[in-house]
């Protein structure tokens, strides 16, 4: 009996978390579009609902009762398969995300290595999605995101270690309550730089969303995919997008603290604060859409690798000599 | 403890039985996935016991990268479609002896490993260590790796960093007449080195190319 009420407890609590987060993710889509169509001096989407808040929703009605078709030379398990596993690696991840001090699904030691693992997971979906599709277009789209994945984790883990030294430790919330003082978009403005340059390349968004590219690719490994299967790759997508942004809102802009520590703002809940980064950082995101062209494979490569590793690397050597030069390195 | 027993048996389950369809399924694409799943599962045997470091890392270097690359592996070399029967093939039986002699060391290692433990039971003997529960996982690899083992674990780097340098070098190669893009001639161009103002003649046209 005790374990059944602990049970249905945890249920409630994930419930309380997911349902928020796929309603934002519909709406995170929605605003996507609409500063998308603002800096190109068009409305975007505003015919369904007041301001077309509605569209998400009407989209999805749509992807649901459309016909998933399943090509006939598939790999027709994971094929199936793909979809599943992007969706839910999005939305695992969120069960470490700190709203508030003590509003967290589970406040483990290693949260922050434990999102790192999860985001690197991602690519699988995109992988077997590419190559279950038997398709020469879904599995160069396949091929370039498991590259591009795998160069970009590199530096985002360097720039990990960088905030992990001012921490001493690998829980976000540790890593929220030591920048109390000081943001560590303050010390650390050139990682946070790189970090969102890097999470762009991670979520496939735009300028790097080579994998599927329109012009070469129709769609890179979305392709084969139709109905409800297209669409929950495509909220996995957002999920992941959302879930960047919340880790770059932990990791520099101070999480769910408030930005000015002093009466009416003490009293606005975390939770609010951390939303509002997040949406803060996404907005960049979609500004970052509507402004770059899209770069070229080698280009992508090249920042990556000669770019952003060296500079990151040479940065985890300054604010470690830094740390232990003026002894503040963190005690456990 | 009935819910850890449980899940042990289920992720000890699902290790071993993916372990052995990494060998049996037909599909090389599909022997990969079934060796991620086996690397997950192993992960979340680490994080059972405690080890929620060794766990995540795990996933980290194992799924999100080694696995990635194995996969890209497979996936370009076009083995997926050989039908992978080895114990069917008369081309490829006569790999069987060297596999089984291969087999048959590791498993002589695994029981000396094994015996290592029943035998002598002081040398593994955890009352040894001096571990203090009031720090985490992390701090306490963190505290022994880089103090007792810090020159295995500078070598075990520097074994790694030269493993390195020779792939690169072993598969980098210098072409020549390639065209390569330079930013930083690309940058420094100037208007004077691009532009030039000609006097053309009526129905001469101008040559460009020289």
């Amino acid at each position: 009996m005790e374990y059944i009420n602990v049970i249905f407890q945890e249920v409630y609590k994930v419930l309380f978390l997911l349902i928020p987060v796929l309603v934002s993710v519909a709406m995170i889509v929605w605003l996507d579009r609409r500063v998308w169509a603002f800096v190109q001096k068009r409305q975007g989407p505003n015919v369904v609902g007041p301001f077309g808040l509605l569209q998400s929703l009407a989209d999805a009605l749509k992807y649901i009762f459309k016909e998933i078709i399943i090509p006939a030379s598939s790999n027709k398990v994971i094929f199936i398969i793909a979809p599943i596993i992007t969706m839910t690696l999005a939305l695992i991840a969120w069960a470490v995300i700190p709203f508030n001090e003590n509003q967290v699904l589970s406040n483990i030691n290693v949260g922050i290595l434990y999102i790192f693992a999860v985001s690197s997971l991602g690519v699988y979906g995109i992988i077997m999605g590419g190559w279950a599709s038997n398709s020469k277009y879904p599995f160069l789209g396949a091929i370039r995101s498991a590259a591009q994945m795998v160069s970009y984790e590199v530096s985002i883990g360097i720039i990990i270690i960088n905030v992990l030294l001012c921490v001493g430790s690998l829980n976000l919330n540790d890593i929220v309550l030591a920048q109390q003082k000081l943001w560590f978009i303050i010390p650390l403005f050139p990682m946070f730089i790189i970090f969102f340059i890097s999470a762009l390349a991670e979520t496939n968004r735009p300028p790097f969303d080579l994998p599927e590219a329109e012009a070469e690719l129709v769609a890179g490994y979305q392709t084969e995919y139709s109905g409800m299967m297209y669409a929950m790759f495509w909220l996995g997508e957002y999920a992941n997008i959302l879930l960047m942004c919340a880790l770059g809102s932990i990791l520099f802009l101070g999480g769910w603290l408030s930005p000015l520590d002093f009466y009416p703002f003490n009293l606005v809940p975390g939770a609010i604060w951390l939303i509002l980064k997040i949406l803060l950082l996404f907005i960049l995101f979609a500004l970052v859409k509507a402004i770059v062209p899209r770069y070229r494979y080698d280009q992508l490569m090249r920042l990556g690798w000669k770019i952003f590793l060296p500079l990151s690397l040479t940065y985890v050597v300054l604010t470690a000599s830094y740390l232990f030069y003026f002894n503040l390195l963190p005690t456990i | 403890m009935m819910a850890h027993s449980i899940f042990f048996y289920f992720f000890s389950i699902i290790a071993v039985i993916s372990a052995i369809m990494v060998t049996a399924s037909k599909n090389t694409v599909h022997s990969v996935f079934f060796l991620i799943l086996d690397f997950i599962s192993i992960s979340c045997l680490f994080i059972m016991i405690g080890a929620e470091f060794l766990g995540m890392i795990m996933l980290i270097v194992y799924v999100g990268a080694v696995a990635v690359l194995f996969l890209f592996v497979v996936m370009m070399l076009n083995v997926a479609q050989q039908k992978n029967q080895w114990f069917s093939s008369k081309s490829s039986s006569s790999h069987i002896p060297i596999g089984l002699i291969i087999s048959a060391i590791i498993f002589f290692e695994l029981i000396i490993v094994v015996g290592g433990w029943k035998y002598k039971p002081d040398l593994i003997d955890p009352s040894n260590m001096t571990l203090n529960n009031n720090i985490s996982n992390t701090h306490s690899l963190g505290q022994v790796l880089y103090t007792d083992y810090i020159h295995i674990f500078q070598m075990s780097g520097m074994i790694l960093l030269i493993s390195m340098i020779g792939a690169i070098v072993l598969t980098y190669r210098q072409r020549e007449g390639i065209k390569k893009q330079s930013y930083i001639k690309q940058i420094s161009r100037e208007r004077s080195e691009g532009v030039e103002v000609l006097k053309v003649e009526s129905n001469k046209g101008v040559k460009i190319d020289d």
